[in-house]
């Protein structure tokens, strides 16, 4: 007698008699962010899926067109909100650029070293996750101490941990102090050891490369038609870094590698991240030997009709309290112009598109979020994966829900 | 200037190609900037992609001035990757007939990038394969980027404060 008469064993390849719906999302815990994928799926393997987006639009675009300047930086906090610093420094260099602003050395070098620490804690986050999402929770553990100590850096520096809102348009709200320096320092000496521990048990680990390794392959030529940037398209073989090829806040001054992939699967994209933060450790190490030979001290641009005087000033001198009301009133004059700027974001190229009419706010502003067009291609690419692969498919495209839908 | 000699050299290369149909050139804070109609916009873009190098599309999105006659703006940004340079590239269009050939057929990636534009301003392009809103509910029935609609309801009182602009 066949045991199986009831419930006939299936294999792999054997088609489903029929297809299964699946919702993954909007609040899944897998998704590690607001969005839905409705999934088709025949036995564990899907055969169509459809991405919707947009349950955390927050109209950011809509609400910058009644905001000046200064005020927008707190909603590009909340793009990115893994790598806040990143955006906000994004967002005060399009300023700059768009009133020819000329920063000191040592605001650019202060700079360089606030967005590479918010890279790795991006890095982190996203490397982690997959280690996560493939079932080793130790490694997520191991190193998400140090995103704590990212943290805690920022919070020196700026009084935020998580939505930073860190530095003015003209440089930075007050000078690093005593203790964020110590900090740094503290950093670069404990987070190198943290990381190579990490990649001991995760990258030469059989389980790990046999869940990674050609899945989810992309070739460049796929990528760069579905206008990937970031690591996602550095893992395809493509050595495009905002960086290196339009250097911004003097990077062109640093040493520092562009790390490259071969074929654009999960496990490249995990070394290139890997490769990513040490390349972050050094960028901060040059930085903070840079800042030795700069003038102490200074942490703005002298451009008083744009940066907010400090509050003594205001209170103690007629010249500041003209230009602080000015500045807040939204009296200054902005070129007539349009501008687009983009810096290298913890996901790829973070770009800004504004257009002024001399007005006291944007007539309009336009954010290309890497996350939105990187995750066009999750669901024509999920076909015919199976769901487990999806999952960490969609960990190591590191998709943000913030900067999904803006 | 060596950025402006490139982009000259681009642009006699873009006029002798499409002649009358390149206008309003400028070139703000460096990126070369031009306006076409949108019968010849795929060709731009075409010839932009596969001759010039511009293979990389950065980025589609749109502008609304109500005061002008084609109110809507569609704007392109590309990307020379090898040459390190950019380009941006505007087409203007009328707001009772918003409708520009889809750039799907040059670039997968123009897909959600040109359904984020008609969600917000209703631009409809032809031949899109999916053209759907992406961000906004399906029965939201307007395009909140026009300027035309307020950010916030203008019947509330409590939060009005002129001095601030909202």
């Amino acid at each position: 007698m066949n045991i199986n008469q009831n419930h006939p064993l299936l294999t792999d390849n054997d088609p489903q008699e029929e297809l299964v719906t699946l919702n993954l999302g909007p609040t899944h815990p897998a998704t590690h962010g607001v969005f839905q994928n409705v999934l088709q799926l025949d036995g564990e393997r899907i055969v169509s899926g459809v991405s919707t987006i947009g349950y955390i639009h927050r109209a950011f675009e809509k609400i910058a067109e009644h905001r000046p300047f200064y005020q927008i930086t707190p909603l590009t906090d909340r793009l990115n909100y893994c790598s806040s610093p990143i955006n906000n420094m994004g967002w005060h260099m399009t300023v700059e650029k768009l009133l020819n602003i000329k920063l000191p050395k040592r605001v650019d070098y202060l700079r360089v070293i606030v967005m590479e620490l918010s890279r790795i804690a991006d890095h982190i986050i996203c490397n982690t996750i997959i280690g996560q999402d493939t079932g080793a929770t130790t490694t997520f553990l191991y190193l998400f101490q140090f995103r704590e100590h990212i943290y805690e850096i920022f919070e020196e520096v700026c009084g935020a941990r998580l939505t930073t809102n860190i530095g003015r348009i003209g440089g930075f709200e007050r000078d690093f102090n005593a203790i964020a320096f110590a900090k740094i320092r503290k950093f670069l000496k404990e987070f190198p050891d943290a990381l190579r521990e990490f990649e001991k048990l995760l990258n030469r680990n059989r389980i790990f490369i046999d869940r990674t390794a050609g899945v989810a392959r992309v070739s460049a030529e796929q990528a760069l038609d579905y206008s990937w940037t970031g690591p996602l398209l550095r893992a395809t073989g493509v050595d495009y870094d905002v960086r290196v090829s339009e250097p911004y806040s003097s990077y062109e001054e640093f040493d520092f590698e562009v790390p490259v992939g071969t074929s654009g699967d999960i496990y490249d994209r995990f070394l290139v991240r890997n490769e990513e933060m040490w390349q972050s450790v050094r960028l901060i190490t040059q930085a903070l030997d840079k800042i030795e030979k700069e003038p102490k001290g200074i942490f703005h641009a002298d451009v008083p009709e744009f940066y907010l005087p400090a509050k003594e000033e205001v209170y103690n001198n007629m010249e500041a309290l003209i230009y602080h009301f000015k500045i807040v009133m939204g009296e200054i004059d902005a070129p007539r112009a349009e501008v687009y700027h983009a810096v290298e974001g913890g996901n790829g190229e973070l770009g800004f598109y504004l257009i002024n009419d001399g007005g006291r706010t944007p007539y309009r502003l336009h954010f290309r979020r890497p996350s939105f067009i990187n995750y066009q291609m999750f669901a024509p690419m999920s076909k015919g994966m199976l769901l487990s692969d999806a999952i960490i498919n969609m960990s190591s495209m590191n998709i943000i829900a913030g900067e999904l839908d803006a | 200037m060596e950025e402006t000699t490139v982009n000259h050299e681009l642009l006699q290369q873009l006029s002798t190609r499409f002649g009358e149909r390149i206008t309003s050139v400028t070139e703000p804070y460096g990126l070369l900037t031009f306006e076409t109609g949108k019968d010849s916009v795929i060709d731009v873009l075409g010839y932009l992609k596969n001759d010039l190098g511009f293979s990389f599309l950065t980025d589609i999105t749109a502008v609304h001035y109500p005061e002008k006659q084609h109110g809507l703006a569609v704007v392109y940004h590309l990307h020379n990757m090898v040459k390190r340079l950019r380009i941006r590239l505007k087409v203007f269009l009328s707001e009772d007939k918003a409708v520009i050939p889809s750039a799907t057929v040059l670039w997968n990636g123009a897909n959600w990038m040109e359904r984020e534009t008609y969600d917000f301003f209703g631009i409809r392009f032809e031949g899109h394969p999916d053209l759907r809103r992406i961000l906004n509910m399906d029965e939201l029935g307007v395009f909140p980027m026009l300027k035309q609609y307020p950010l916030e309801d203008p019947n509330r009182v409590d939060k009005k404060d002129e001095y601030f602009g909202r």
